[in-house]
């Protein structure tokens, strides 16, 4: 088949490539070999017809090859014509005729150069994000300050829905995990305190771990991965719709209509599932203290009372809110920060989550620092 | 081989007794509707006619409660998974919005149905991507840009590019010149014109454009209540007693057209 869609002959100083058959798609592959294999360098040929009468069947892959044998040949120089066409596919030819050769090729650049650029980029980018973090904060202080100077402002139903999904629905999966995260806590301590016959020690670690950092910890975690992603997925995708640009265009606010309301959600919700989560890992260790343990829940609760104090208690719940609070400043960044294609959507996302994580135990440790000078 | 019309030609498109809708309304109520090899039908009808429901339901995006769709010959109920990607390999569609992947070049976009279906070279591909481009007249440069930073003719015109990648037999296209400068919605007119002349395209197009009605449409299909309440030629559009027909085809905005396509013709 494919022997027939191109033929050469030569007569003396002229070439003659007779195309026929279906000079189609389907054919395109067979067809640039063939093409290619019909350009190489001939010094004797000084004129060149291609004789298009025998094509049955033309699309613009089929034009576009023609084309571009015709064309290869007029680069070296000969005479080229094209005869026989059917009048049909006149009008198709004339199209791929009129396009211009192809755009010159973007040079490349060394891998080296690459890498280092992508480096360099990389840092830019992380300055760049804390910078937008920073305005973030201050765009948002100033939205709260506003609202504060005018109550009936403010956006009351919308924090109540956000409220709702981050707060309210996260109950469930917060308890599981945080129970769950006690009950561990509790039985690797015990099995190993009891080689040291301290078993009646896990209490006080359980009670320490758990209200100072475990519960606070596994919460922000859990929040920065179930809304903090949902956050910047809806602001991306309002991003991409232009709704954002829409909201601004009627003289709202885009931070007092949507950042602000989601950002107070958290602030209040994350610390009542810290209080709700810390309780429920207690309520795991006590149990498997119990149960694996031997330890009655009487003497796992005066034992408790002995070992913590309120201080304990108060260090994992004032760090809840600012833990909530960089949850949704960076939400809500990464999400104005998407761009109009679904891939920028999904790294934004994933940059909020990673971020988030990464910036909630950065906070941790510096509370830590920060509580241990102040000697709580 | 697809059942002849009434006219001897050959139908690529046999739509019968459809309906379709969502929740509880139907929006297309037993429709039947012809479309013939190497036409260029157009489609009228108020907004919210269900114009796009129709195309949605014969390219299989809206599932249908009635009826039976024929595309060369094949039901499209009835076909394997083969046959339908068969067919659905010979026809394009362009999407009232665009619907171009957001996250590759308008190169990669253009040259994705084409590399799925077809092997070729690196080069050929890329020739080819600029070919399609400047046939619906955007130029080389746009080819690297990604399909947030086109404008909204732009878009249209690169949508118009890819379904037409594969050189398909059919193409469906939604409002295809609305967004496009009259000049482009002009050149729109005449690529469709010569892709018809050349290929034997068939097209089912959308449109509220009355220029490329007069000018590109062989017929044209008004879509009301749910069904088709008219077909035929122009000249049959305006000699029609129709009152909706009548102020589609003499409202004031076609006035105009009509006098400068009066205007040509004389
Ligand atoms: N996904 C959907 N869910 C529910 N209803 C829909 C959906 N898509 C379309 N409709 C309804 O179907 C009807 C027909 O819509 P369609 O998009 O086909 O209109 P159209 O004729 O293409 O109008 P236009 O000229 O404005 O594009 C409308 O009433 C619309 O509300
Ligand atoms: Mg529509």
């Amino acid at each position: 088949m494919t022997a027939t869609l191109l033929e050469s002959t030569t007569e003396g100083e002229r070439l003659r490539l007779a195309a026929a058959g279906a000079w189609t798609a389907q054919h395109a592959r067979a067809l640039e070999r063939l093409i290619d294999a019909q350009t190489g360098k001939r010094d004797a040929v000084r004129s060149v017809i291609v004789d298009a009468a025998g094509i049955e069947r033309l699309d613009t892959f089929g034009a576009w090859l023609l084309e571009r044998l015709v064309r290869a040949w007029k680069a070296q120089g000969c005479d080229t014509a094209m005869v026989g066409l059917a009048e049909n596919y006149r009008g198709l030819m004339d199209e791929v005729h009129g396009v211009s050769d192809e755009a010159p090729r973007r040079r490349r650049q060394s891998e080296f150069i690459h890498t280092l650029a992508a480096v360099g980029r990389t840092m830019v980018k992380a300055l760049d994000s804390l910078v937008s973090s920073a305005n973030m904060l201050g765009a948002v202080a100033v939205a709260f300050a506003r609202v504060l100077a005018r109550p009936r402002s403010f956006r009351l139903t919308a924090m109540v829905h956000h409220l709702e999904n981050v707060g309210w629905r996260a109950v469930p999966i917060i308890l599981l995990i945080t129970f769950l995260i006690g009950c561990i806590v509790a039985q690797q301590g015990i099995f190993h305190f009891r080689k040291f016959g301290a078993d009646v020690y896990v209490v006080d670690m359980v009670g320490i771990l758990v209200l100072r950092e475990i519960g606070v910890l596994i919460v922000a975690i859990m929040v920065a991965g179930r809304s903090g992603s949902a956050y910047t997925a809806e602001l991306g995708s309002m991003k991409m719709r232009e709704e954002i640009d829409a909201l601004r265009t009627m003289g709202f606010d885009p931070v007092e209509v949507l950042i602000l309301p989601r950002i107070l959600a958290l602030v209040i919700g994350v610390p009542i599932l810290t209080f709700l989560g810390s309780m429920a890992a207690l309520y795991g260790g006590g149990l498997v203290a119990w149960f694996y343990g031997g330890i009655d829940p009487e003497i796992f609760l005066g034992r408790l009372k002995e070992a913590i104090s309120l201080e304990t208690f108060e260090v994992g719940m004032i760090k809840a809110p600012f833990m909530a609070l960089v949850i949704g400043i960076v939400a809500c960044v990464q999400g104005l920060k998407v761009k109009g294609s679904a891939e920028s959507l999904g790294l934004q996302t994933t940059a909020s989550v990673v971020e988030s994580i990464f910036l909630v135990i950065v906070l941790d440790g510096v509370f830590a620092i920060f509580f241990a000078s102040i000697g709580m | 081989m697809a059942a002849n019309g009434k006219n001897g030609k050959e139908v690529v498109i046999a739509v019968r007794d459809i309906v379709a809708g969502f929740g509880e309304t139907n929006v297309l109520n037993h429709l039947d509707l012809n479309v013939y090899r190497g036409e260029v039908l157009g489609f009228v009808g108020g907004s919210g006619a269900g114009k796009s429901v129709l195309m949605r339901t014969i390219i299989g995006l809206v599932p249908k409660r009635h009826g039976t769709i024929e595309v060369f010959g094949v039901d499209m109920d009835g076909a394997s998974d083969k046959e339908r990607r068969a067919v659905e390999r010979r026809w394009g569609v362009l999407f009232q919005q665009g619907a171009l992947f957001s996250s590759l070049t308008v190169k990669e976009n253009l040259q994705f149905p084409v590399r799925e279906y077809l092997k070729l070279s690196q080069r050929l591909l890329d020739e080819l991507a600029v070919a399609k481009l400047e046939m619906v007249g955007l130029s080389a440069d746009v080819q690297d840009k990604f399909p947030s930073e086109l404008s909204g003719g732009m878009t249209k015109r690169v949508a118009l590019a890819r379904a037409l990648a594969l050189d398909p037999e059919i193409v469906f296209l939604d409002e295809p010149t609305s967004g496009l400068d009259p000049i482009g919605a002009g050149d729109f007119d005449s690529l469709i014109a010569t892709l018809q002349r050349t290929l034997g395209l068939t097209v089912f197009m959308v449109t509220h454009d009355l220029d490329s009605l007069h000018t590109v449409c062989d017929r044209i299909a008004v879509l009301a209540d749910g069904k088709v309440i008219a077909q035929g030629t122009m000249e049959t559009m305006l000699a029609s007693e129709h009152p909706w027909l009548k102020a589609y085809f003499h409202g004031k905005r076609s006035r105009a057209v009509e006098q400068g396509a009066a205007a040509v013709h004389a």
